[in-house]
Parts: C-alpha cells; sequence; structure tokens
C-alpha cells in the first residue's frame, strides 16, 4: 500500500483547463434528445454492428430477385434434393469459378431418372448472367441477376444450399423468403406501432376509466396463450384467399400479439412525463394540448419508442414463422421462411437432406441482432440516465 | 497553536486515508489524505458539501466502499497505542476480524431510514440479527435484546412493534429502528451519516437528543457526518470540514463558529440561515459548485471559488494539510496570518 | 389482502369470460355452420342426413336463434361438461382430448420449473459476477437462446438425435407405454422423456428470467439496505442472498404471470414437432379440418388452465411480498 498522497506534487488534470473538452461539454448540453441517443448508441459496438447486418438483411430484402440466381418457383423432381454445391473457384487452367454439371441417374430399383453432381462437366459462374424476368424495385423490367451459369442444360443451374423436393433452388428461394418474412414483420410492427401509440397514448394521457379498460385489456391479452388463438383466427382465413389478401390478414393477426408492450411503454412514458417540470411549464404557459405532445413529450419518448418497436419486431417475424410452420400461416406459392422450414418438418426427410434447415441461420441470426439493437437503443434511450 | 483537550481515550486514529475509484474515465481521488481522531463519549462532526468524501470516509472506515474504490493509502487505527491496535486499512474487507468490526465495535445510522431497512423482512428480523452476529445467544435471548434496544431508542410499545414491518412504520420510528440496529452489537464508536437529513424539523431534534442521550450512556464516540450547521453546533465537540476529498479545517466546535480560519468554513457559515438577518436580507451562497473528483483543479482546491485568494500560489501549490489532533487551517492566507502572529 | 385477491379473482373470471367469448368467435368464423359441415363430412363418406334430422340438430345446437343466445346456449352447455361432438373423430371432444390436457400441463409446469431452477442461480451469479468471463458467457447463451425459436431448436434436436444417436428423441413415452393404462413405471416412463421437451421449451423464458433477474440484482445491489447489512457484519454471501436477492424475486415471481402463457403457447408447437401428446397436434389437426368445436375447445380449456397458472403465480407474488399481503392491515 502507497503511502499518502497528501504531499505530492500538485497533480494537474488534463479536463480542467481543456478547450476541447469544454466545447464538448457545450455540444453535450445542446444536444437534442434523440442526438444524445445516437451518441450513445454509437458506444454499444455489439448494437452497431447489430444494425449492419439488419441494413445488409433489407438490403437482401429489397434486391431479392437480383441476388436470386434461379426461378425460386421453378420445379424439376428429377432434380430433387441436391446436396449445396461447392464453387470451385480454380481449375488446370487457374481462375475459373465453376459448379459441376448434373448428370442423369436412373434408379436402379425404380427406374426413376435423378441428377447427380457430374464432375466431369464444368458449368463456368459469371457475374451479372441472365435468368428468369423480375421487376427490379417494382419498377424497371430486367432479367439480370448479381450471378448465375453459362450454358448448362435447362434444369441445371448453381444450386448454392442445395434444392428441395421438388427440385428448387433453396438458395433463391431464401433471398425471395427474406424480403416476405422480413417486410411482413415491418408491417406487423408498424400496425402494432400504430395501435400500441393510439391506446397506450390515450390510456396514459387522459387516465381515468378509459386507463383502466385499456389496462385490463392489456393484462387480458397478455394472460391468453397467444399461439393456439393466433392458431384459431389464422386457420379461420377462407381457403380462397389468394396470397395477397393471406398476407395482409397474417401481418393483422401477428400485430394483434405485439401492441400490448408498445402500448405499455409508451402509457409509461406518457404518465412519467406528464408530472415532468417542462411540460408541466408548457402547460401553464398556455401550449395547447397538440403542441405539448407533439412539440414536448413526443420527441423525449421516441428513442423509447423506437427501442421498444425493435424489441417487438423478432417477436413478429418468430410469430409468422411459426405460423407458416403450422401451415396456418402464409401459403404456397408465397415464400417465407417459415414455409422453407416446413419442408423441414417430417425428421426422415430432414435425415436426407440436411440442408432444408438453413432456413434457421437467417432467423436465428435476424433475431439476434434486433435483440442487441434493441439492447442498443434501450440502453441509449435514457441519455441523461 | 491550540491543544484540543486530550481527556478522553481515543478509539480510533485515521491517517492519510486515501481513496481511490479506478474506471476507464481515469482515477478519481475521492479521499485524498484525511485524518483525524475519534474520542470516546465525544462526538466529531464532518461536515461539507455533497460530494466531498463525507460519505465515503465512514463507509473506507467500515471497509465496504463500493467497487471500484479502493484505498491506495493511510491507517485506520482502532484501539491506537494499546496493545490490541489494528489497522483497519491492512484487513481483508471479507475476513473475520473485520466482520467483527463492522456492527460491533463500530455501528453505522443512516441517512434514509426508509431504503436503509429490507421492507421484506420485519423489525425484528433484522434487529435480531444484528444481535445473533456479535454475540452468541439464543433466539429467545435476542429477541428479548431486540425488544430492549427498541425501548432504549424510545420506540412505543416494542413488543409488539418488533414484528412490523418498517413500512408500517413512520419515518421518525424507522430512524430509531436503525439506530437500534446500529447499536445491535454494542459497539463503541458510532458512524451517524446524515442521521436526520431525510426526518421533519421536530424529529430531527427528537433523534439528535436520542444520539446525545445514548452518547452518554454508552460513552460512545460519535462520528456525526452531516452538511447542516446547526445540527453540528448543537451536537459535535470537534468539527472536521471536508471539501474535495481532504480534511481543509480541523477545530473545537466553538472555535469553529467564533473565528473559522478557512474561507471555506467561513463561506459555509454565511450560508446559513439566521434569525438575526434584517428582512429581505439575501442569504449568501457559495459560488460554483464543487467540481467533481476527477476534475480536481489545480494547487488548493478550493481556489476556483474562493472569494479570499491571496494570489498565484492558491493557484498552484498545495497548502499544507492540517496536522491531525490539531486545530488549524489548510490554507495559504491562514499560514500567512500564523506567520505574521 | 382480502381486496387484492377478490381483484385477483375477478380479474381471471374475466379473463375466462373474454377467453370463451374468443373461442366462440373462432368457432363461428368458418362460413357455414357446424351443421353443415358435419353433414358435409357426412356425406362426403356416404352415409346421409335427411332435412328433418338437421333441423333438429340445428334447434339442439341452437343455430336458429341470434349470435348472443348461440353463445348463451354454447356456454351453458360448456359449464355442464358438455363440450360438443368432434366431427372428424366422432366422439365426444372430451373423449378425443382425454390425458392430452393433463399432458399439455405436465410439459409446461416442467418447463416452469426447469426455468426457474436455471434462471435463478445464473441471475445471481451473472449480477455479482457483473462482467466477468461467467456473465459474458451467460449473456451470450441467453442471447442466443432468446434468438432461436424453440421450434428450430426441437427440429435441430430431433435431426442431431436422429442422426448421430440413430433414435427419435421425441415423444413422451417409450413404444410399450404409449397405448399403457396409467401405472407407477408410466408415471416412470414419462419422467424419464420429460427433460428434453422441458427443456427445449425452457429455454427462451430461461434466458429472459436470467436478464431479469440479473438487471433487478443489479439494481437491489445499490440500495442502502445492502450497505445495512454489510455493516451489521454479515458475510457478503449473506448479506446479497438474504436481502437483495429476495427483493429481486418479486419481479421475478410476477414475471411468471405471463411466463406460464408462453410456456403453454410454446407447448403446442414443439409439441408437433417433438411429437409429443399433448393436445398441440390435435388442435393442429382440428383445425385444418375446421372442426371447430374440438379446436374451440382445445383453445378454450388451454387458456383456462393459464388463467388458473397465472392466478397461482400472483397468489405466490403475494405470499413472497410483504407489502401486497399486509395491505389494508
Amino acid at each position: 500500500m502507497s503511502v499518502s498522497t497528501a504531499s505530492d506534487p500538485p497533480a494537474s488534470d488534463p479536463r480542467a483547463s481543456d478547450p476541447k473538452a469544454a466545447a464538448a461539454e457545450a455540444r453535450y448540453a445542446e444536444a437534442t434528445q434523440l442526438q444524445l441517443t445516437w451518441w450513445r448508441f454509437r458506444r454499444h459496438k455489439l448494437a452497431v454492428v447489430s444494425l449492419f447486418v439488419i441494413a445488409l438483411f433489407y438490403g437482401i430484402a429489397i434486391f431479392a430477385d437480383f441476388l436470386a440466381a434461379s426461378d425460386p418457383h421453378a420445379t424439376d423432381a428429377r432434380r430433387s434434393f441436391i446436396p449445396p454445391q461447392g464453387i470451385h473457384l480454380f481449375d488446370e487452367n487457374g481462375f475459373n469459378p465453376h459448379v459441376y454439371g448434373l448428370r442423369g441417374v436412373r434408379n436402379p430399383r425404380t427406374f426413376q431418372l435423378s441428377y447427380s453432381p457430374d464432375p466431369a462437366r464444368k458449368l463456368p459462374v459469371r457475374l451479372f448472367t441472365r435468368g428468369y424476368t423480375y421487376n427490379l424495385l417494382g419498377l424497371i423490367e430486367t432479367d439480370i441477376h448479381l450471378f448465375g451459369i453459362e450454358g448448362g442444360r435447362p434444369g441445371e443451374g448453381i444450386f448454392l444450399l442445395g434444392t428441395d423436393q421438388l427440385g428448387r433452388d433453396l438458395y433463391s428461394r431464401m433471398m425471395v423468403a427474406t424480403r416476405v418474412s422480413l417486410s411482413i414483420g415491418l408491417a406487423g410492427v408498424t400496425l402494432s406501432l400504430f395501435l400500441g401509440v393510439l391506446l397506450g397514448g390515450i390510456s396514459g394521457l387522459y387516465g381515468g376509466w378509459v386507463d383502466l379498460l385499456i389496462q385490463r385489456l392489456i393484462e387480458l391479452l397478455r394472460s391468453v396463450p397467444t399461439i393456439p388463438l393466433w392458431m384459431g383466427l389464422a386457420a379461420a382465413l377462407p381457403r380462397t384467399w389468394s396470397v395477397i389478401e393471406v398476407y395482409f390478414a397474417i401481418t393483422i393477426i401477428i400485430s394483434l400479439i405485439g401492441w400490448t408492450d408498445l402500448a405499455r411503454v409508451v402509457r409509461g412514458r406518457f404518465l412519467a412525463l406528464r408530472e415532468e417540470d417542462f411540460v408541466v411549464a408548457a402547460e401553464l404557459s398556455g401550449a395547447s394540448q397538440g403542441r405539448i405532445i407533439f412539440r414536448h413529450m413526443l420527441p423525449s419518448f421516441a428513442s423509447h419508442v423506437i427501442a421498444a418497436t425493435s424489441l417487438a419486431l423478432p417477436a413478429m417475424i418468430i410469430s409468422e414463422t411459426s405460423l407458416s410452420f403450422l401451415g396456418l400461416g402464409l401459403r404456397p406459392p408465397a415464400v417465407s421462411w417459415g414455409i422453407l422450414l416446413q419442408d423441414a418438418q417430417n425428421i426422415q426427410v430432414l435425415a436426407g437432406a440436411p440442408w432444408l434447415l438453413s432456413a434457421a441461420v437467417p432467423v436465428t441470426l435476424v433475431i439476434l441482432a434486433f435483440n442487441f439493437l434493441g439492447d442498443g437503443l434501450r440502453d441509449a434511450a435514457d441519455p441523461y440516465g | 497553536m491550540q491543544q484540543t483537550p486530550m481527556a478522553e481515550r481515543t478509539a480510533l486514529a485515521i491517517r492519510d486515508l486515501a481513496v481511490q475509484f479506478e474506471s476507464e474515465q481515469g482515477v478519481v481521488r475521492a479521499l485524498d489524505g484525511v485524518s483525524f481522531d475519534l474520542h470516546a463519549g465525544r462526538t466529531l462532526g464532518i461536515v461539507g458539501e455533497s460530494g466531498c468524501g463525507k460519505s465515503v470516509t465512514a463507509r473506507s472506515i467500515l471497509r465496504i466502499v463500493d467497487r471500484p474504490g479502493r484505498i491506495t493509502g493511510g491507517h485506520m487505527l482502532l484501539d491506537p497505542g494499546t496493545p490490541q491496535e489494528v489497522d483497519l486499512a491492512a484487513l481483508d474487507p471479507e475476513s473475520k476480524r473485520m466482520r467483527e468490526v463492522r456492527g460491533g465495535r463500530i455501528g453505522l445510522i443512516f441517512q434514509e431510514p426508509m431504503t436503509a431497512l429490507s421492507v421484506h423482512y420485519t423489525v425484528g428480523n433484522q434487529i435480531i440479527e444484528a444481535v445473533r452476529q456479535h454475540s452468541d445467544v439464543s433466539k429467545e435471548e435476542a429477541r428479548n435484546r431486540a425488544i430492549e434496544l427498541l425501548r432504549e431508542v424510545g420506540i412505543p410499545r416494542p413488543e409488539t412493534r418488533i414484528s412490523a414491518y418498517p413500512f408500517e412504520l413512520s419515518g421518525g420510528l424507522r430512524q430509531r429502528v436503525g439506530i437500534a440496529m446500529a447499536l445491535a452489537g454494542d459497539p463503541e464508536i458510532v458512524i451517524a451519516d446524515e442521521p436526520t437529513t431525510a426526518l421533519d424539523v421536530t424529529t430531527q431534534a427528537q433523534i439528535l437528543a436520542l444520539l446525545r442521550r445514548l452518547q452518554a450512556e454508552k460513552n460512545i464516540a460519535l462520528m456525526l457526518i452531516t452538511h447542516d450547521m446547526g445540527v453540528i453546533a448543537e451536537m459535535a465537540d470537534e468539527v472536521a470540514v471536508m471539501y474535495l476529498g481532504r480534511v481543509v479545517e480541523f477545530a473545537p466546535v466553538q472555535q469553529v463558529f467564533a473565528a473559522p480560519r478557512h474561507p471555506y468554513t467561513r463561506a459555509l457559515l454565511r450560508a446559513v440561515p439566521s434569525i438575526l438577518a434584517t428582512p429581505r436580507q439575501r442569504l449568501s451562497t457559495i459560488g460554483g459548485a464543487v467540481p467533481h473528483p476527477g476534475s480536481r483543479p489545480t494547487g488548493c482546491a478550493y481556489h476556483p471559488r474562493c472569494s479570499e485568494r491571496i494570489g498565484a500560489i492558491c493557484m498552484e501549490q498545495r497548502p499544507r494539510p492540517v496536522p491531525s489532533g490539531e486545530a488549524g487551517a489548510s490554507c495559504f492566507k491562514d499560514e500567512a496570518r500564523e506567520q505574521a502572529a | 389482502m382480502v381486496i387484492y385477491l377478490l381483484r385477483r379473482l375477478g380479474l381471471a373470471l374475466l379473463t375466462c369470460v373474454f377467453i370463451s367469448v374468443l373461442t366462440f368467435i373462432i368457432i363461428r368464423l368458418p362460413p357455414g355452420d357446424f351443421v353443415d359441415a358435419y353433414i358435409a363430412n357426412l356425406a362426403a363418406s356416404g352415409s346421409s342426413v335427411s332435412v328433418e334430422q338437421a333441423q333438429a340438430m340445428r334447434q339442439e345446437y341452437g343455430f336458429d336463434r341470434p349470435v348472443v343466445v348461440q353463445y348463451a346456449f354454447w356456454i351453458g352447455r360448456v359449464l355442464q361438461g358438455d363440450f360438443g361432438v368432434s366431427m372428424m373423430w366422432r366422439r365426444p371432444v372430451t373423449e378425443v382430448i382425454g390425458d392430452r390436457l393433463w399432458l399439455t400441463m405436465v410439459v409446461s409446469v416442467a418447463a416452469l420449473f426447469l426455468t426457474w431452477m436455471i434462471a435463478l442461480p445464473i441471475g445471481i451469479y451473472s449480477a455479482m459476477r457483473q462482467y466477468s468471463f461467467g456473465d459474458y458467457l451467460f449473456t451470450t447463451l441467453g442471447f442466443i437462446g432468446l434468438a432461436i425459436p424453440n421450434f428450430l431448436l426441437a427440429l435441430i434436436l430431433m435431426y442431431l438425435g436422429f442422426r448421430y444417436l440413430g433414435l427419435n428423441v421425441g415423444g413422451l413415452f417409450s413404444a410399450e407405454y404409449v397405448q399403457a393404462p396409467w401405472s407407477w413405471a408410466r408415471v416412470w416412463d414419462l419422467a424419464k422423456h420429460l427433460p428434453l421437451p422441458a427443456a427445449v421449451l425452457a429455454m427462451a423464458g430461461t434466458a429472459q428470467l436470467i436478464r431479469i433477474m440479473r438487471a433487478n440484482l443489479l439494481d437491489e445491489l445499490r440500495k442502502p439496505y445492502v450497505i445495512t447489512a454489510r455493516a451489521k457484519g454479515l458475510t457478503e454471501r449473506r448479506a446479497i442472498l438474504k436481502y437483495p436477492v429476495r427483493a429481486a424475486l418479486n419481479p421475478f415471481a410476477s414475471s411468471l404471470a405471463y411466463l406460464f402463457p408462453y410456456l403453454v403457447s410454446g407447448s403446442i408447437i414443439v409439441s408437433l414437432v417433438l411429437g409429443l401428446p399433448t393436445v398441440g397436434p390435435l388442435l393442429l389437426q382440428a383445425l385444418v379440418a375446421q372442426d371447430m368445436f374440438l379446436a374451440g375447445t382445445i383453445v378454450l380449456l388451454l387458456g383456462i388452465m393459464t388463467v388458473i397458472g397465472t392466478l397461482i403465480s400472483d397468489l405466490l407474488l403475494m405470499w413472497i411480498d410483504p407489502r401486497i399481503r399486509l395491505e389494508g392491515r
């Protein structure tokens, strides 16, 4: 243990006289709530990484068709259950990325013709190849895809993640499924947010019996096992509905799950803020209710709501995936992560073609990223805390 | 130089105590060479604004400073000069010896009587636990002792109150329970950390009277931490004024009020409301706020707020610390005055 | 305390009514009524029903009356224990469900206890050793546990068990006990099969509870009463286990109120993957076949079971928090 520091020479502290530090402090004092939140958020490395992961996934969602290598709906019974193909980068001529072609093999017992990889034939992999036609960003009709093979017979292609029973390319299906699953999560959370902010706001703002009623409703909804209920609702959707109609119906059903948490957050913030000095001051100086809410209260809980939203999104995605996995959600020909996983339900099939489980990876990754992001945002939402 | 009366046995001698909090943002010197003595049967008042290291001192003595704080220097001698002398600063905070000191030799009374007691257990449970921690008695005996303690601190109907939960008691009663708990191990030193701050004025007076009575009965060495000069005037024998982790003035209580030597002490005294003030006279305040201990000003730490600076020396050099056991101030102006005299 | 109790009971009753209304809506949602579906179903299998018979059935079920009366009719029958007839199985619904409801509860409650047993000690450890290696490890595992939907975990475990151990890890009974009547041997067999589904089910909840426990305990550790406990001379271990841990148990216990419905929900979908003889697979079959009486009954009974579970967890909370227990004393 060292001796007392009382007789040490005066230690100068760099922070005391540093003009830069003073400027930083001033900047801090003048920052808006959202700026403060953002600064705090940047300190959470994992949350920032998660933000990039999520951005990447939404990028995939936007350019799904461009990234897909072959038509995700094109079936070919002969090429069912082809294992994932690796891209071979080099051959005897140096750099020449290629995949193997397919060879027809007749099953000696059933005499059925099926394909298996043929190392003797090389199919070169090229960037910006032509494939099936789609609308880029819903505007430009094109048939250019990021990569694909050149030449090759009908039915051949590049199968990075293998094919399913019907011979559809799992990789391309996954790209399209990403779009569906992420957009349905986003749509569901938007709807939840609307319900949550509306009902939570009314509850927190007016109090009294309205508050009591909404609080009871939330308690009721939270004490009911949701999956069987939503299964019941989803099963009741008419079989005759189109893919789009089902998509919207499922969105509404899953958003009914998520709004209660958001409403609780909004209500809690409203109640807390109502007592805050700056709100009372605004009230006393005669500001209108609308001005108080939008000018004073909303900015100071926007970050809380953003955090709660990003924590609610994973629940949405899990709900959709679960419902579709059970066959009660989206219906083929729609493709979502849940629908892809549906093929993996049968253990015998799965044992023969484990690559059917690959949709588990994006599901887990996205949920993980949203959780980290939400956590980082929640910690950052209390800039003075 | 004036000698303080040394009539009573010294119970605890703090010498050059230094405590640091190390974090990513840097090292904070919460205590930077603190020295004082506690005497049996006497009260040492420790005064200063929030954040000057009063509570850290209390926790350091009991070795319960929260991480990342740690003692980096100095000594805390229990029973100094006797064969039983122990340096608390050198003990392992988790050792049996240190745990015997906590509650057994040194009791602690808290500021917040509501949060200092757990709401999940009855008052009796929490006091009996403290009794049994420091004496080998049966549950029945411990219970009787707890009832006795509650009676001693002036709680009416202690036999029924012992099974009450803290939230069922008023603030004043809770603070009495807190005192009873601090006394459960029969300590000869009691540290009271702002014991009356959270109470209303009438209750404050009752609690202070109780503390004085108990101190007289048990010959307790009392260390009273407060920011209230009124409480100091009423209770203390000696006063240590703290600023930014250092004792800036030490003196007997009459002298502090009659002839304060440090400008900070003078400023604190000016900030006390007086009934002798003329109507509409503004209450004096100390300009600025206590700097964060992490950004301690150079030289005399008080110089940026000092209205009696005598020049560059205040900004560049540190005044010499108050010698322990003697009245004095850590101030260049005071040094100059002394040399002149 | 009495007021609190009555409030809780009232809310539970209200929830049951709410669930029954939702169930009724689900039963009524498919186009046409049950009799139409029943007749169509019979016709498909070759038998036919006369118009008079159909009319009689409609009257029996009250399908010719307004919706509110129909609900009253239905709820009246339910209260007498008559849940109607399963179209798919052509047997009373109660017979079809049989043991499955209880097995659902057994699995859910097992998962609940497992969640507790794992989350409590790890939560305490993580808070006391904040930022230690163990804390980071458990936090990471917890995040992954939260991120993998439990049916996916079940799938992965099934695959691994099948691929590398060559056995079917699903089910709740060994082959010889599946149809056997209840006996101690069968109960023991059930107990042996329970850990895997319970663990799968418990994972996400455990991850969540660890985080709740850790956060709460970290909050509580900063409270002055912890310093009081230390200042008494208690050992660090005892000071923390007796005081802040006790305080942190409160939110822990109240989190059960929503954990239980969540586990019951999860058991439905996990049962499907693992092939557990709970109501899960039955519910899915019933929904796909639009056997609405069976589906509705399952939803209703699950809901009521959940309400009872929630009520129990509320009582538990009341018991451990003297502030609620002594309210109005």
